[in-house]
């Protein structure tokens, strides 16, 4: 822009001191603040974290504390919090990803083929993506309640007797993933009825005129070629799920709820560095739940790389 | 498969060319009858299914126009014989919330303007400019594609108290802006930009700079919309940060605000479903007004 020195009248491939200082120069400087940002907030802290992880950092004091090699790891690996913490993380990825795409794509299908009305079914779907997290807490704790609930009262006309969906240790991981469906699968469902409408009629037609019927064109043309989606969609959703904290956090409340049944892995990282004031501890939990996630994105990667070139 | 009886051309958008559908409309008469029941049947387990995901919303509502002692008696009557908005009138007495949402729209704003520009510059470099080190640097920002923020907390926090930076608007935006996946999504998105109207300029004389703000910005309009509604949804709903970083209650983002609330009200249901409707209305008012915008930049670009 203006920062340059006004044009060279004579441009082109003569001009070319100036333009060749500007080539060196323009790229580096305009990936400069990005970098200096990632830097200082993303390779930083990763680099801080793996330094701390070989400390007894505290929070309250300053400086790295004793070096204790790889005792926090030691340490992680054999405490039953981190197994009991990782496996209901595991567990509320499996509650979320599985419903969250199997639904959407089954609305998505339906949504297509129904035509009518779409725009508002899109909209009712998605309205509660954009709520804040703690909203949707204020509502569902309601809505979970014992006695009070509406859950409850609704099951009770139908004539089933309800858990406490909060207080019952078995329910309360369910409870906040059937949450988490509600709040975010109208994002899903969006991805699907965009790519269904990407799908080209013709490649339906000529299905249908080699004599594939309703179910064998779903099966067979509809759903692999969707198949670019719904890996996305999976890995986005797992990597959420993996990371969750907040309404965990929020709607079984701080601790986990009734026997930390519900206590995820990210909320140990916070337990450990900010209420123990562990941060080397902390460090090294996060690092695993890292790797963790790493390996998940990896796989992912693998499987979408086949796919395409199945395609 | 919707298509199966009524072949409609496949690229009609979601802005809907009404020739099309109309054409659509018209054939059904030679629709098989059991696949017309079959429409039906999917048309009635949508509406079934919309209504279950109005349900928590409605009754959100219903509850926050009740009056605290009727709620007590019958908690599962969905109207009471006398509404009353003493609820809202009590939380906007408490007088946070309007402060909350100002802290809220300001981190979101300024975290949604500076990470369009930072990362939108760093992607035409990455995209078009030629530089050492390119790669090796388009490698890196992609690595930190897939670190979670939430594995960074401590750090992050530790980093920010040492330069008393906590509990102010920087300590929230700071570290949401290196938004590795909005570099993604603009470089998928300036690399699909013909190379020639690059060159073009560049021949003329043309700097960077003004490629990247002449030429390049105005043609990844897409892209810019559908960063910034990413980037400013995904903040306005950051909670486990600003939690940390918010300590006093007058820099609480709305989230953090409104999970205090819970504390407060105990089991006043109907001040903390009113606290849930004022914190969550006006979103979804903003939504229904940019639905087609966001719904396209979520559709639209890189993502699928």
């Amino acid at each position: 822009m203006a920062v340059h020195s006004p044009t060279a009248p004579a441009a082109g491939p003569r001009a070319a001191p100036a333009a060749v200082r500007r080539h060196h120069w323009a790229g580096p400087g305009m990936v400069l603040p990005f970098l200096l940002l990632y830097l200082l907030f993303m390779i930083g802290p990763v680099a801080y974290n793996l330094v701390v992880s070989l400390f007894n950092t505290s929070l309250v004091h300053s400086g790295l504390g004793p070096f204790v090699g790889l005792r926090n790891y030691g340490e992680a690996l054999t405490s039953a919090d981190f197994w009991h913490t990782l496996w209901h993380t595991v567990w509320f990825t499996v509650l979320t990803t599985v419903p969250l795409v199997a639904l959407s794509l089954a609305l998505a299908l339906m949504a297509e083929r129904v035509r009518r009305w779409r725009w508002l079914f899109r909209t009712v779907f998605f309205a509660p993506y954009v709520l804040p997290v703690s909203a949707v807490a204020l509502v569902f704790t309601y809505v979970y309640a014992d006695r009070i609930g509406l859950l409850q009262h609704l099951l009770s006309l139908v004539g089933v007797t309800s858990p406490g969906w909060l207080s019952d240790p078995r329910w309360v991981l369910p409870s906040v993933a059937a949450a988490t469906v509600w709040w975010t699968l109208g994002f899903t469902f969006v991805l699907y009825l965009a790519a269904l409408q990407d799908i080209p009629a013709d490649v339906l037609e000529a299905a249908a005129i080699d004599g594939a019927g309703p179910v064998r064109r779903l099966r067979h043309v509809v759903v692999p070629m969707l198949g670019r989606t719904t890996a996305l969609v999976t890995v986005l959703q797992v990597i959420a799920s993996l990371k969750v904290f907040d309404q965990v956090y929020l709607i079984a409340g701080s601790g986990g709820g009734p026997a930390g049944a519900a206590r995820s892995s990210v909320e140990y990282v916070y337990d450990s560095g900010f209420t123990d004031m562990r941060v080397g501890y902390a460090a090294t939990v996060s690092f695993l739940l890292f790797l963790v996630m790493l390996a998940v994105s990896a796989v992912w990667f693998a499987v979408s790389r086949r796919t395409d070139q199945g395609v | 498969m919707a298509t199966a009886t009524a072949p409609v051309p496949a690229d009609r958008s979601a802005t809907g060319a009404p020739a099309p559908v109309r054409a659509g409309r018209r054939r059904p008469r030679r629709e098989p009858s059991a696949e017309r029941a079959f429409t039906r049947l999917c048309g009635a387990v949508l509406v079934v299914f919309a209504l279950l995901w109005l349900l928590p919303l409605a009754w959100a509502l219903a509850t926050s126009v009740r009056p605290d002692g009727e709620i007590n008696t019958a908690p599962t009557r969905w109207f009471g014989a006398h509404p009353t908005l003493a609820a809202y009138r009590s939380v906007l007495d408490a007088g946070h919330i309007g402060q909350w949402y100002l802290n809220s729209l300001i981190t979101s704003a300024l975290t949604m303007v500076i990470t369009v520009v930072v990362a939108s510059a760093a992607a035409f470099a990455l995209s078009r400019v030629d530089f050492r080190g390119r790669r090796a640097l388009y490698w890196l920002v992609l690595a930190g594609a897939m670190i979670p923020a939430q594995v960074l907390v401590v750090p992050q926090f530790k980093e920010l108290n040492s330069v008393h930076l906590l509990n102010t608007y920087w300590a929230v935006i700071l570290p949401q802006l290196p938004s590795a996946i909005a570099v993604f999504v603009f470089k998928s998105f300036i690399d699909g930009i013909p190379g020639e109207l690059v060159d073009a300029a560049r021949a003329d004389g043309a700097g960077w700079w003004t490629v990247y703000a002449r030429i390049v910005m105005p043609l990844t309009r897409p892209a810019v919309s559908a960063v910034a509604v990413f980037t400013f949804v995904w903040s306005w709903n950051n909670f486990l940060w600003p939690l940390l970083v918010d300590t006093s209650v007058s820099m609480m983002t709305l989230p953090v605000g409104l999970a205090t609330t819970q504390d407060s009200y105990g089991i006043r249901y109907a001040e903390l479903m009113a606290s849930a409707v004022l914190g969550g209305l006006p979103l979804i008012v903003l939504f229904l007004f940019f639905q087609r915008r966001i719904v396209e930049g979520i559709a639209g670009t890189g993502l699928k």
